[in-house]
């Protein structure tokens, strides 16, 4: 499903002394299949933003496409169909879960599709193990004496068991330790491109968000800075810095690298490409 | 939805009313509330609106604000209209099938009507006009006056300051578990009472689980700070009576014995009895 963003603003508490603008004039395309990473200060506006994608907010003014059809205009059943095919999770999805085993808490989303039992059953099996826990150990405990990075898990399973098409993320690594950080983050890469669903991830971290996605929506004060690739974006590190935001530390060191051995590239942000360009220029 | 409910809300504009001291507005409201009950005529009701328009415009929260707060309660005041209505007996003037209005009903309703109205309006220009500190600070004040809760004045006061510290807080954590279920596909908006009732669930036990752990985590924190209580514990901001208050409390005492006498007057207006 392509998403495409029009004029999007929004402005909370509109008229009260309370009011906030948190998106003006927004305007960018999600193509199909592809993997985005958003990432912008504390209240830049990327939660706002996500939450018009599935028409959970409703905006100001502007709209929401996906696949040329503007889901502000339909009815609220087509709506309630929608968030179907646009799995949203939240940030501590954990905080979610209210089942009394972890089988059913995954099953609660394909249930309110109206699927048929054994299509539940299959679907909550294979997004449990998508998520990386072991089914057949897990489904009968009650998600509240779960760890906290399983709780997680099982939460995410409980989006994925809905089988979207266009899944969004807001920051599903907050919180977790550097392990669980990395096999959840492998696990959404590995889902990406296995099922070629178009993936939405926002995050804090740009040294996650670069090595993974395609392009990088950089939000500031609710208006988009850049939408481009990550190579791109990394070179805006004056930019960057103003809004608060940094570039990932090897892109620093190469920069300094650079004042050494001129020939050396500076658009560069993880350790691997690192480590071969370094390589390179030594090896002459 | 929940963004509605204005009762209980502090608005800022920094007014003389909101600078007023708390305690001065929580007695006014109080001998208003009472006040109310004792009006018997609609010059007392004439006066009690003009008293809180003057009240309103001083404060400067916007008139379209203040309904907003009574749009709550329509349900509550149409269901005591009605029923004083037709139940109240009397001269009839008007049939409609097996029911009757009579002039002391319509009188009664009138009544009823005007003094909810006034009370939720005037009891919330006080929160409107108060920050929840400021209004616990004041309430623990005045329970100091009262045998029995004298006692417990600082604990309760403490309670009622976090209890209203949490409302926005729980109404937010409300909002977003709902967003999260309505994210799986849950509904809550269309379906018969029990499918409704049953639908809510999926929002009450998130509710209640973070409502218990965050009431964990503040005690630990108190007890972290050394909390004990209200015993030799000191304030950083005294409550000081100024030139202003006692002004305000003069003017407070003389609007409350207006408004009693007016339930003196024996011209009827409006209603010939």
């Amino acid at each position: 499903m392509s998403v495409e963003i029009k004029n999007l603003s929004h402005t909370y508490s509109e008229g009260s002394p309370f009011e906030f603008k948190a998106l003006k004039d927004v305007n960018i395309t999600i193509e199909d299949g592809s993997f985005i990473g958003i990432i912008g200060h504390t209240g830049s506006g990327k939660s706002t933003l996500i939450q018009h994608l599935n028409g959970l907010l409703t905006p100001t003014s502007g709209s929401v496409l996906v696949d040329g059809k503007d889901i502000f205009d339909a009815k609220k059943a087509e709506l309630i169909a929608l968030r179907h095919h646009i799995g949203l999770v939240f940030q501590y999805p954990e905080h979610q879960l209210f089942e009394e085993t972890v089988q059913k808490d995954v099953a609660f989303g394909p249930k309110n599709q109206g699927l048929s039992e054994e299509e539940i059953d299959q679907r909550v099996k294979q997004s449990i193990k998508m998520v990386g826990l072991d089914f057949d150990a897990i489904k009968d405990k009650s998600p509240f004496e779960l760890s906290g990075g399983q709780m997680r898990r099982v939460a995410i399973a409980g989006v994925l068991a809905m089988e979207p098409s266009v899944l969004i993320l807001d920051e599903p690594t907050a919180g977790l330790d550097p392990r669980g950080r990395e096999e959840i983050l492998a696990q959404i890469k590995s889902l990406h491109s296995q099922k070629k669903i178009t993936v939405i991830l926002v995050s804090h971290s740009m040294e996650d968000i670069g090595k993974m996605v395609e392009k990088i929506l950089v939000m500031n004060e609710g208006e988009v800075v850049f939408f481009d690739t990550p190579n791109r974006v990394f070179t805006e590190i004056s930019t960057l810095e103003s809004i608060g935001l940094a570039v990932p530390e090897v892109t620093y060191l190469m920069r300094r690298l650079k004042e050494k051995y001129p020939e050396i590239r500076e658009d560069i942000f993880t350790v691997e490409a690192a480590k071969k360009e370094i390589l390179k220029v030594i090896r002459g | 939805m929940l963004k509605d409910v204005t009762i209980g809300q502090y608005y800022p504009t920094g007014s003389v009313i909101h600078k007023l001291d708390p305690r001065t507005k929580i007695l006014f409201t109080t001998a208003f509330v009472v006040m109310l009950f004792f009006l018997n005529n609609l010059w007392g009701y004439l006066a009690t609106f003009l008293i809180l328009a003057t009240i309103t415009l001083l404060s400067r929260i916007p008139v379209g604000y203040i309904i907003r707060g009574i749009k709550g309660l329509v349900l509550i005041i149409m269901l005591t209209v009605v029923l004083n209505l037709f139940m109240t007996p009397g001269t009839a003037v008007a049939t409609l099938g097996p029911l009757t209005v009579t002039l002391e009903g319509l009188k009664v309703a009138t009544y009823m009507a005007l003094r909810l109205i006034f009370l939720v309006v005037g009891t919330s220009i006080m929160t409107l006009t108060t920050s929840p500190i400021d209004l616990t600070d004041g309430m623990e004040w005045c329970m100091r006056f009262i045998p029995f809760i004298r006692r417990y004045a600082h604990e309760l006061a403490m309670m009622m300051s976090i209890a209203l510290r949490f409302i926005p807080t729980l109404m937010e954590e409300t909002e977003r578990i709902m967003k999260a279920q309505k994210a799986r596909g849950a509904n809550f908006e269309t379906g018969n009472i029990i499918s409704r009732a049953k639908n809510l669930t999926p929002i009450l036990i998130p509710l209640f689980i973070s409502a218990f752990r965050r009431a964990d985590e503040l005690a630990t924190a108190m007890e972290a700070r050394c909390y004990r209580g209200g015993e030799n514990r000191t304030r950083m901001k005294q409550l000081i009576f100024e030139f202003r208050d006692s002004a305000s409390l003069v003017l407070m005492v003389m609007m409350i014995v207006g408004l009693y006498l007016t339930t003196m007057i024996q011209i009827p207006l409006v209603f010939p009895i």
